[in-house]
């Protein structure tokens, strides 16, 4: 009973916790690319890379101040976006999605490779860029806070803090813009290009707009989770993340601002719930160590996360709120 | 920085041999292949202790080329398999190093790659996962390279490069034929197809190690089994979700999903390590004047000729080769020319598990079986397949080979361990120039 409730704790934890903003900001962007405007960005974790590698080298190895590694970082996806939409906006939905998770891998490998470690770090990453901004907690961060059965550290309450803020900006701002015209063409975009083309919209510059936009927002998620870990490690930017953010935007409902949030809360606290219960029945021997090890356990949010995206598409494309004549897309 | 990967080929034979993985047999051959590779070659090696054992679960091993002698002073860190740090140490005066792990399970060994003397580089991955048994003092090793292993050999790099390149390509080629077809067949994007290559190079290595059948019998099982397992694909999702009516980015989306599944209940089931196949005999490399080649590399590109010139044979002579390309032509105009699309399809998904599962046995031979081998090669298939022509099979066939050649080859001078990068902005760059690839056709890319 206490490991049930424990486990409900670190799960809770977890779905409100620095991790969920860092899904709910990838799904937010992927919900303007997918959601919105039918592109199908594979890369999106490519993204939060630059996003958090670009305060990471410039704080740490530039000397530049915090703020302005931010700006770095939302200007490296910028160019990310620009020069992966250049040759693929103007072909069909499957040439993006193989660019992007090309691009997204290649650069992971690009910042763990020896000759980059003297900028990236390599596979062990940077440290230390966050001081800056956790100096700006107003309550005292080196002690711990008990909420809810978990104890939080002052500084991870303040990177959630101004995570979730952040979050509620950027749904205010997909709000603002979808009922706009500007949403209304990217919208029409997504059910009929050809039609939107025959009205003398530039469909390309749209789709390289919401490019754009939704890469800003994942670079903002790369930031929040490296600053809330300390530590920036190409390794972290694993391809499959983008997946586990598709798996929340699609859980919680694509092409609905509130969406990617409700879907990453439930979706981390089911794989968090699941990881923590699954170690809690090895160590107690209900779960036999020959079957599944403690060690395993890591690989088993993936595995949910591939489970759930299949039976999600199969079953129930519209996700949570979705509206399923919204999300029946198909390849032009 | 420069190693043609004939010598890291030699590299993985010498961490397999001191690994000491299953297959006791090949162990010995191995051993005293490596002690030969480390007169050899200078690469550094980690010898074993000598001492016995203390009880407690360790990872030792030196660090040294033939060179510098042994290395002093390089951080070593030690880390669980969910990334806490266990303990770092420093090599002593004779190079070696230590670590008490708290007990039995993976983790990961990683060295600073800065800290190493001048002239001294990494020839692979700074960080290596090892399965520590109980009560086991586990060796781990890291290839290193002193300059020294290039000396005096008369072997031009570039065509050395180009031979090893064309290895590579053929290896993608086979794999990716399966992508193409079945793309053109169904127009299904199949993120999943990486993980047939690393079901058929694990089912032949489960085969070959654990039931001790050498190699190529075990290859051609493995070739079967990927064939059912392509079947199993077609029959148990993809029919019956085209009969539901799916559409092809819903179908995408799922085949990612597939893919996540079955990669890390992969790696749950297999490990995080690499292991190679046993029996393999000897691994020197023969010397054809330009180039230097192992007799497997060899066995590997006449193969490889063998089966794609087999594939092609049948696309153009018989019955069912003509109906597939019909079925990729217009599958409409096929159905009513009374094809029967749905046979035509799960016999193209049949051909291409088996041809990915043969090319998942080929890279398990150059470079060990993995649990994510094929998800690395899928992204070098999807570059083949885009720059040949996505659903042509010639297209997958001379973009692979093509972008074998230029993986291998950009090594000349970009690092070894970004190659693959130079492969995917490949990729990039072709979609610029050329998006409809070499032999595709401009209707198909919208």
């Amino acid at each position: 009973m206490g490991d049930l409730l424990n486990a409900l704790a670190v799960a809770g934890k977890s779905a409100f916790g620095f991790q969920a903003v860092f899904f709910a900001l990838l799904a937010i962007g992927l919900n303007v690319h997918f959601g919105y405007t039918g592109l199908l960005n594979f890369g999106q974790i490519g993204f939060a890379m630059l996003g958090g590698f670009g305060i990471a080298i410039s704080v740490t190895q530039w000397g530049l101040p915090f703020w302005l590694g931010v700006l770095i970082g939302i200007a490296a996806a910028v160019v990310l976006a620009l020069l992966l939409g250049l040759p693929t906006l103007r072909l069909r939905a499957d040439y993006l999605a193989i660019a992007t998770i090309a691009a997204a891998e290649g650069l992971r490998l690009l910042f763990r490779s020896v000759s980059a470690s003297p900028v990236t770090g390599g596979t062990r990453g940077l440290a230390a860029f966050n001081g800056a901004f956790i100096g700006l907690a107003p309550w005292d961060t080196s002690r711990r806070y008990p909420i809810l059965g978990t104890r939080w550290s002052g500084g991870e309450l303040w990177v959630a803090l101004v995570g979730w803020l952040l979050v509620g900006l950027l749904c205010l701002l997909v709000w603002l813009l979808m009922r706009s015209p500007w949403g209304r063409v990217l919208k029409a975009i997504r059910e009929d290009e050809d039609a939107v083309r025959a009205l003398g919209k530039n469909v390309y510059l749209y789709k390289m707009q919401s490019l754009v936009l939704g890469g800003v927002m994942g670079a903002l998620g790369g930031m929040v989770y490296v600053v809330a870990t300390g530590a920036a490690n190409p390794d972290q930017f694993q391809n499959a993340n983008t997946f586990l953010a598709y798996t929340v935007l699609i859980l919680g409902g694509a092409a609905r601002v509130l969406g990617p949030v409700v879907g990453a809360v439930i979706l981390l606290f089911v794989i968090q719930f699941a990881d923590t219960g699954l170690r809690a029945l090895i160590t107690n021997g209900v779960i036999p160590e020959g079957l599944l090890s403690a060690t395993d356990v890591a690989q088993i949010r993936f595995v949910l996360v591939g489970l759930g995206l299949m039976l999600l598409l199969v079953f129930r494309p519209q996700g949570i709120f979705g509206d399923r004549r919204e999300v029946m897309l198909d390849a032009r | 920085m420069r190693h043609p990967s004939a010598r890291a080929g030699r590299t993985g034979e010498a961490r397999s041999a001191i690994r000491s993985g299953p297959g006791t047999a090949a162990h010995k051959v191995l051993l005293r292949l490596l002690l030969v590779l480390v007169a050899a070659t200078g690469l550094v090696v980690l010898v074993p202790g000598t001492a016995s054992a203390q009880g407690g679960e360790q990872v030792i091993g030196t660090l040294q080329t033939s060179r510098s002698g042994p290395i002093e002073g390089v951080e070593v860190t030690v880390a669980t398999a969910t990334g806490d740090e266990v303990d770092s140490v420093e090599t002593d005066e004779d190079g070696r190093f230590a670590i008490d792990v708290p007990g039995p399970g993976q983790y990961t060994v990683s060295i600073d790659a800065e800290e190493l003397p001048d002239g001294v580089v990494l020839t692979g991955e700074d960080s290596r996962t090892v399965t520590v048994d109980a009560g086991r003092r586990q060796p781990v090793q890291f290839g290193l390279n002193d300059g020294s292993q290039g000396a005096g050999s008369g072997n031009v790099e570039a065509v050395q490069l180009l031979v090893d390149g064309l290895r590579f390509g053929l290896l993608i080629a086979i794999s990716a034929v399966g992508l193409s077809l079945i793309f053109g067949t169904t127009g299904l994007t199949n993120f999943a197809h990486g993980e047939l290559v690393t079901i058929g190079a694990l089912f032949a290595w489960w085969v070959n190690t654990g039931l001790g059948v050498p190699i190529i019998p075990a290859g051609i099982i493995a070739m079967i089994g990927g064939a059912a397992f392509g079947a199993l694909n077609e029959l148990g999702l993809w029919r019956p979700l085209r009969r539901r009516g799916t559409g092809l980015i819903a179908a995408l989306v799922v085949s990612i999903g597939l893919s996540l599944l079955l990669r890390y209940i992969i790696q749950i089931v297999y490990g995080g390590f690499s292991n190679p196949y046993s029996g393999l005999g000897t691994s020197r490399a023969v010397d054809y004047g330009l180039f230097r080649l192992t007799n497997q590399s060899l066995v590997s590109i006449v193969i490889s000729i063998v089966v794609l010139v087999l594939v092609a044979v049948m696309l153009q002579r018989t019955k069912i080769g003509k109906a597939m390309r019909a079925v990729s032509d217009n599958r409409d105009l096929a159905a009513s020319s009374g094809i029967n699309v749905n046979r035509v399809i799960l016999v193209v998904w049949m051909m291409g598990g088996a041809l990915a599962a043969l090319g998942g046995v080929l890279l398990g031979l150059s470079d060990q079986v993995r649990w994510d081998m094929g998800f690395q090669l899928l992204l070098l298939m999807f570059a083949g397949v885009t720059l040949g022509g996505l659903g042509t099979a010639y297209g997958a066939l001379v973009g692979s080979v093509i972008v074998g050649v230029f993986v291998q080859m950009s090594t000349l001078v970009i690092p070894n361990d970004v190659k693959y990068v130079g492969g995917l902005l490949l990729l990039i760059v072709i979609l610029v120039i050329r998006p409809q690839g070499i032999l595709g056709s401009r209707a198909r890319i919208g």
